[in-house]
């Protein structure tokens, strides 16, 4: 069902991952994903792996609930390990088959590496209160704003963009069912026809989204909303010993991932 | 005293229509007090609350928070941050993924310093009894939890008046209850003031001042009781009048009282009365 | 007309996960055609789980929805048919509504059922009849309506489907008194000039009082009362148990027979209890 979509989620904590700075986890998350590109042996993914799980184990997050969020990218991650399979050179596995040694490699590697981005993005976002994550990339990004750039109003769209995609789930779950009960169909019949059949479920979701936006913005304003000149946060960010090791440690890790990747590992 | 919130001759009519949807409204609230608001759809009810806090201004006429008359611009937020508002809806009034952020978006819009901000929010929650799950995904909640944290959020700003506009038509009956008794505490114990617009009566039992509104007038204030024991008028209106108030209406008694007990109370008595004439037996149950 | 037989319904959510909850269970009724029946319960008692078995939009973990003997979930095919029979009326349906005009979007639900023009233009005009939509309003945009209006038009949207058995979940949340009056009057006409079976989900214990024949009252996923109004506010104190209130008139009935005023028979409308109060001399 749509409510399985776990994008965006947060996961409320108390626990090191949770207490680093949102501004550090951004910047460790560029830093391992760049790391994860320069894998190309065993080592370096083996690697890999480890710091994934250690992550993992010190923010409390359950490996189901990361392959729970895996699952709307089975398909993409399926015809990428096929494409791998079927399409690089090699030793054929049984004289004759179009099967390599090095394509099932390539594949299992393939299936790691979209495995662990994915997996690393959504301890950031299962660790990290949407408030935050935007707040953090507010902040990092914030000497745009001097070549006008309107980081804040980007930063509250993303961070409403958040707050509203559980709700407009929710309405289309609701909206759908509605449309069945009157004898819809969303399964049957051609392409075309099965876009068409999307109309009664989107004309509605937009109808209310914009309903939706418009009381939004005035309940924001009775709350004083005007901007974000002269704004001051609850939780204020401010960084720690924890946050310097963290970015060093991950700043190691993407040498060691030059390294290995120089050695052929 | 000098009342908080006073309206002069206010006419409103919004634009692109004819028709006036306030028609001379005069009105003073007093500080302290629990006024409710009755009228059906199209009564200007909603119009009237959102002249409360500067949303909409006159067109004529004019409104006083405070002193301050809300159509000069330099008080707006001034007025905002006195009178607080919360909506039908409460999920689009929510605007963070954890309630405790949401409850901080106002004292945030306003510039207070983050040690306040963490009291302020703290504070808020308590009063409306959602200090515990302060760290939930608002969206998981019920309908009058999600009100509550509504209110919280308004609550942060620190307010004088708190008008709510129809805050329990979404929500079912126990949900209905938490807002009500909610609002009903806040404003005998912290002198809050309450103006809450709705359109079930049995909201408006424990106001201390009942006003109905039909087609931008007013055309009842008065304690509830008295407003109600108009029952000809309620029906005209149509709007529904509390069963007590009925049966007393019919029988031809005072209608001053609304609960059951002395409600019951006095038809025993009347029948107590007219059965010393009669020969009818009490059942001394 | 279609009678409706429920066996042993249970419905478990995400089965087999550290999710897992059951909204109902073990849950047997029948509903003779033409019954008008009030189903109460709390918010999460299961009744919104229940009702939506009824047209096969969930598919029960266990048991059987019977419509004139034939189980719905049969197949794909009984799945799809029992839509055109049973007629189901979501909370807040005006939200559905997505056509350019009010008659093209009444006339979504007969389309679907594969009428021809003239059949849809003949339900489309009986449906608006019914909720007392006019013509003129017909070929406006759904959008320009007052939320009465569109509540209308949205409940007309599944009478033109000419269910036999209507279900109607909280139709008038949200609104004031004259039209949750209007709505009730709608759904009671329907029902009499069609002599559908009509259920309907209300937390307004004064409409279920006045309006229905039967009363069945979820809690916690069971059916915790089912008999006429009658039989089921004659324990007050059972449906405060529950969670649930009682009409004002009985509770005014109550506090009367409390201080003394021996009151006959049950009370559950403003008329007995007028009447009541004559039988014992008061008036």
């Amino acid at each position: 069902m749509l409510k399985d979509i776990t994008l965006g989620q947060y996961f409320p904590g108390d626990t090191i991952v949770h207490r680093l700075d949102p501004r550090t986890k951004i910047l460790v998350l560029i830093l391992y994903i760049v790391a994860l590109f320069l894998a190309s042996g065993w080592v370096g993914y083996g690697v890999m792996i480890a710091v994934t799980a250690v992550c993992m184990l010190l923010s409390h997050i359950k490996p189901a609930n990361i392959f729970k969020g895996l699952k709307p990218m089975l398909l993409i991650i399926a015809f990428t390990a096929a494409l791998n399979l079927f399409y690089t050179k090699g030793t054929p596995v049984l004289p004759g088959w179009i099967i390599t040694w090095e394509g099932i490699a390539q594949a299992v590697k393939m299936i790691l590496r979209i495995t662990l981005l994915i997996a690393g993005t959504f301890l950031l976002t299962y660790t990290t209160s949407p408030m935050e994550l935007t707040d953090g990339m507010e902040r990092l990004l914030s000497p745009l704003k001097k070549i006008g750039l309107p980081i804040h109003e980007l930063t509250m769209m993303m961070s409403m963009a958040l707050r509203f995609i559980p709700t407009l789930i929710e309405e289309t779950d609701k909206i759908m069912s509605a449309q069945k009960a009157r004898g819809a169909d969303f399964e049957n019949g051609t392409l075309v026809q099965r876009a068409k059949a999307l109309l009664p479920i989107l004309v509605p979701l937009f109808v209310s989204s914009f309903r939706r936006a418009d009381e939004l913005a005035v309940a924001m304003e009775c709350r004083c909303y005007h901007g974000g000149s002269g704004r001051t946060r609850m939780k204020q960010l401010h960084m720690t010993w924890q946050d310097g090791a963290a970015i060093l440690l991950f700043a190691l890790l993407l040498a060691g991932m030059i390294l290995l990747k120089r050695f052929g590992l | 005293m000098e009342p908080i919130i006073r309206f002069e001759n206010v006419h409103f009519t919004y634009p692109e229509e004819e028709q006036e949807s306030l028609r001379g409204i005069d009105l003073s609230i007093t500080e302290g007090s629990f006024v409710a608001v009755l009228g059906h759809n199209g009564s200007g009810k909603s119009t009237l609350a959102k002249h409360m806090n500067a949303i909409l201004v006159p067109t004529e006429g004019r409104v006083l928070v405070r002193g301050m008359d809300s159509s000069d611009e330099e008080h707006l937020l001034d007025i905002r941050r006195t009178v607080g508002m919360v909506f039908q809806n409460p999920d689009n009034q929510i605007v963070a993924n954890v309630v405790e952020d949401d409850v901080a978006f106002a004292p945030e819009n306003l510039g207070i310093p983050s040690r306040q901000i963490r009291e302020r929010v703290d504070a808020a929650l308590r009063q409306v009894g959602m200090f515990e799950l302060r760290m939930h995904a608002p969206h998981l909640l019920s309908g009058g939890q999600k009100q509550r944290v509504a209110i919280a959020g308004i609550l942060a700003m620190e307010p004088k008046v708190l008008v709510l506009d129809e805050p329990t038509a979404m929500l079912d009956p126990h949900g209905r209850e938490e807002v009500i008794q909610t609002v009903t505490r806040l404003c005998r114990e912290k002198g809050m003031t309450v103006v809450l617009i709705t359109h079930h009566m049995e909201e408006c039992i424990g106001a201390d001042r009942l006003i109905v509104m039909s087609n931008g007038s007013i055309v009842a204030d008065g304690s509830p009781a008295q407003v109600f024991s108009q029952v000809e008028l309620m029906e005209r209106e149509g709007l529904d009048v509390p069963e007590t108030t009925r049966v007393l209406h019919e029988l031809g008694l005072p209608t001053d009282v609304m609960d059951p007990e002395t409600c019951a109370e006095r038809i025993a008595a009347k029948l107590r009365g007219s059965s010393a004439a009669s020969e009818y037996p009490m059942n001394g149950r | 007309m279609p009678e409706l037989r429920v066996e042993a319904l249970t419905h478990v959510y995400s089965a087999g996960t550290p999710f897992e909850k059951t909204a109902i269970e073990n849950i047997s009724l029948t509903v003779p055609q033409g019954q008008f029946v009030g189903l109460l319960g709390h918010t999460g008692s299961g009744k919104s789980t229940f009702i939506q078995h009824l047209n096969a939009l969930l598919k029960p973990t266990s048991g059987a929805v019977l419509v004139d003997g034939e189980d719905i979930n049969r197949d794909k095919k009984t799945r799809r048919a029992v839509k055109n029979k049973v007629g189901l009326v979501f909370q807040y349906p005006e939200y559905q509504l997505f056509e350019e005009t009010v008659y093209a979007d009444i006339a979504f639900g007969p389309k679907n059922m594969g009428l021809d023009k003239e059949e849809i233009d003949r339900r489309v005009r009986e449906a608006a009849g019914f909720v007392g939509v006019e013509e003129a309003l017909l070929e406006r945009s759904p959008l320009e309506l007052s939320g009465g209006q569109k509540r209308r038009v949205a409940i007309a949207g599944v009478i033109a489907m000419r269910p036999g058995i209507l279900i109607l979940d909280e139709p008038t949340a949200g609104l004031d008194p004259a039209g949750c009056r209007q709505i009730m009057a709608n759904i009671l006409r329907y029902r009499q000039e069609t002599g559908a079976t009509v259920m309907i989900v209300s937390h307004n214990m004064d409409d279920a009082a006045r309006l229905t024949e039967r009363l069945i009252v979820f809690d916690h996923g069971h059916v915790a009362m089912d008999g006429s109004p009658e039989e089921v506010f004659s324990q007050p104190e059972r449906l405060m148990e529950i969670g649930l209130s009682v009409p004002q008139s009985t509770r005014l009935a109550m506090a009367l027979r409390a201080a003394g005023v021996p009151l006959e028979g049950p009370v559950y409308t403003h008329r007995q209890l007028m009447a009541a109060l004559k039988e014992v001399g008061v008036c």
